[in-house]
């Protein structure tokens, strides 16, 4: 399953250059290269040779971690993407951290106390949670605590003014390495507006799936039991409801991943992120084939890897899975 | 007589299945609510002629007008109540006609994602062996994409603009709907009826068209509906990162990515209004989708 998945991904990401209009040598030479310099990257490249063998190159490049050079900077493409990874990780998972945290609170409370104030109040704004463009909500946070309230930064990774060693590439991490206090706080600042924004429909969905499978769960037996037991109702609803309420959870958070990962490419592109997002999307404008190829494999494979996780986490919580 | 009976009977029956099904969608609010926002929408957009106070594309661009505020404002643009954006463009007037593009877009897509998605869909459900499985894989590798990353994969093969980027969404949103189908399809292939009209000798053409397509058509209702909502959405995506409609369409994401810049300089109004716009259509796609679903399909109900 997962490996002829990723062999198709390869084919999309191959036939990209071919696919695309005009000659992929001169494409990637550029507009105004000369004959010779559109010859020799015909032979270097190996666009010479017939389509079998030059994917069969590519892939091997590729399965090495060699999506060849980029054609704007003509530094390595997967340099690139990996020099930029760690920002997206660091962005997304923040954000889902966010989403999980409030997304499940929001529907406990929502479900145990159904038809009230809290329900009707966070299910309206999860309602709107869902349907909002996420780069539009990245620009009215920006507005809101960036511009009028002047609370945060609206873009970049972290304050210039500050200095900062590299050397995971995550930057919390190595600021808390280096002893960086003040590079700690900049750029905890800085993925404050974005995870926020990226977050939100996650958040929605979670606390929608988490009411109605809380909802589901308090209507049965053993949950009637417990009460009749005398347990008190914190109990009931925080040791025994939401441990099987949370399944369906992880199956959205898993499923949400993936939308993370496009909603990723705008508010990065929002909020001037320098991660593998905003890198595609300059690439696709810039034309960059390489580096878009690059790209197209590097999310899939990551796509499918969180998928597979998914599943792996899906059996750990729920044990009856494995025997069905 | 007897036939006559029959045949009321038949009438009578078939007016309460109507009956029922409006019914349904008459106390269920937020349907009504999500119609009420779309038939507004559309109607924007048919009569954007009329009822938008400006043009949306003056030329040349009165730059003398440049980021006015709105009716909120004494300083105000005159007549242009949502004001002006970084060409001095009448917000309000490219918000209406921008109704007309991103519906249009919205449509278009989801009419390519259900002409292959069912085509495909049909066929895989509906003769299952190897053209299942290789359909099926095909399905596969594209769900191996977020959506939004495999419509800009296929911008960059066919170029930017509006109806490369309907294209694109349609294109993405197949298998999703292929895989509906399928799964609709491959229940009422079971059904005692299909096996009837196999036994009577029809063709597998009659037996889809009469027979299956009828009987899957409220999934392809609920999830279009649903479809359109995020076909508006990435349509915007696209146009925002600049890889869909292009200056000076009045695209709603477009709209946004040329005046979210000047929100430093205290402009909010001209990138605040067309994400509105934006929320409020996805939103009542949502709302009906999700209520179409309750009245038309009870087993689908979440």
């Amino acid at each position: 399953m997962l490996i002829p998945v990723l062999l198709g991904a390869s084919i999309i990401a191959f036939s990209l250059i071919h696919l695309a209009p005009g000659d992929p040598a001169r494409t990637i030479a550029g507009e105004h290269a000369s004959v010779q310099t559109i010859e020799k990257i015909r032979v270097k490249y190996g666009l010479d040779k017939p389509l079998i063998t030059q994917y069969w190159i590519w892939l091997k490049q590729a399965l090495q971690g060699d999506f060849g050079r980029s054609i704007v900077s003509n530094e390595y493409v997967s340099k690139e993407i990996w020099s930029r990874f760690p920002n997206t990780v660091e962005l997304t998972l923040f954000a889902m951290f966010i989403a999980i945290i409030v997304g499940v609170l929001a529907g406990i409370i929502s479900a145990s106390h159904q038809y009230s104030l809290w329900d009707y109040s966070f299910m309206g704004i999860a309602l709107f949670g869902v349907s909002m463009p996420v780069f539009w909500l990245g620009i009215m946070l920006m507005m809101i605590f960036g511009v009028y309230l002047r609370w945060l930064p609206i873009s970049g990774r972290i304050s210039v003014m500050i200095p900062f060693t590299r050397i995971t590439g995550f930057y919390l991490i190595d600021s808390i390495i280096t002893g960086n206090g003040a590079a700690f706080l900049s750029s905890l600042h800085h993925l404050i507006l974005p995870s926020l924004a990226l977050g939100t429909i996650p958040m929605a969905t979670i606390a929608r799936v988490t009411r109605s499978s809380m909802l589901e769960v308090l209507r049965q037996d053993f949950i009637r039991t417990e009460r009749a037991k005398g347990l008190s109702e914190r109990l009931v609803i925080y040791k025994h409801a939401v441990r099987n309420a949370l399944i369906p959870v992880v199956t959205v958070i898993g499923l949400n991943f993936g939308l993370l990962l496009a909603g990723a490419i705008l508010t990065e592109t929002v909020f001037s992120w320098p991660g593998v997002g905003r890198y595609v999307v300059n690439a696709v404008q810039m034309r960059d084939y390489p580096a878009v190829q690059g790209c197209v494999l590097f999310f899939s494979v990551i796509f499918v890897i969180v998928n597979l996780i998914t599943d792996i986490i899906y059996v750990y919580i729920d044990p009856r899975i494995k025997y069905q | 007589m007897e036939q006559k009976v029959i045949e009321q009977g038949v009438t009578i029956n078939k007016e309460s299945v109507g009956g029922e099904l409006l019914r349904r969608f008459k106390y269920n609010r937020s349907a009504v609510f999500g119609l009420i926002i779309i038939l507004f929408m559309v109607f924007c957009a048919i009569t954007a002629d009329f009822i938008a106070p400006n043009d949306p594309y003056p030329s040349p661009p009165l730059l003398a007008n440049k980021l006015k505020p709105g009716f909120w404002s004494e300083k105000g643009a005159e007549g242009m109540p949502l004001g002006s954006d970084g060409l001095g463009r009448c917000v309000l007037s490219r918000i209406i006609y921008g109704a007309r593009v991103s519906l249009t877009a919205g449509f278009v897509a989801v009419g390519i994602a259900m002409v292959l998605g069912i085509t495909f869909g049909v066929l895989s459900g509906y003769f299952g062996g190897w053209v299942d499985a290789v359909i099926m894989r095909i399905v596969d590798i594209m769900f191996a994409f977020p959506a939004l990353l495999l419509a800009i994969v296929i911008v960059t093969v066919v170029g930017q603009g509006l109806e490369k980027a309907m294209i694109a969404i349609g294109i993405v949103y197949s298998p999703q709907m292929a895989r509906i189908i399928r799964s609709s399809v491959l229940y009422i292939k079971e059904m005692e009826y299909i096996e009837v009209q196999k036994a009577i000798g029809s063709s597998h053409w009659w037996i889809i068209r009469r027979h299956v397509l009828p009987n899957s058509i409220a999934p392809v209702i609920v999830y279009g509906t649903l479809m359109l909502a995020s076909a508006i959405l990435d349509c915007a995506a696209l146009g925002f990162l600049g890889l869909g409609a292009q200056p000076p369409i009045p695209e709603w994401g477009a709209m946004l990515s040329d005046s979210y810049s000047f929100i430093v300089s205290g402009a909010w109004w001209a990138a605040t209004f067309p994400g509105i716009a934006i929320l409020l259509s996805v939103l009542g796609l949502n709302l009906l989708g999700d209520g179409l679903r309750d009245i038309l399909d009870p087993r689908l109900k979440q």
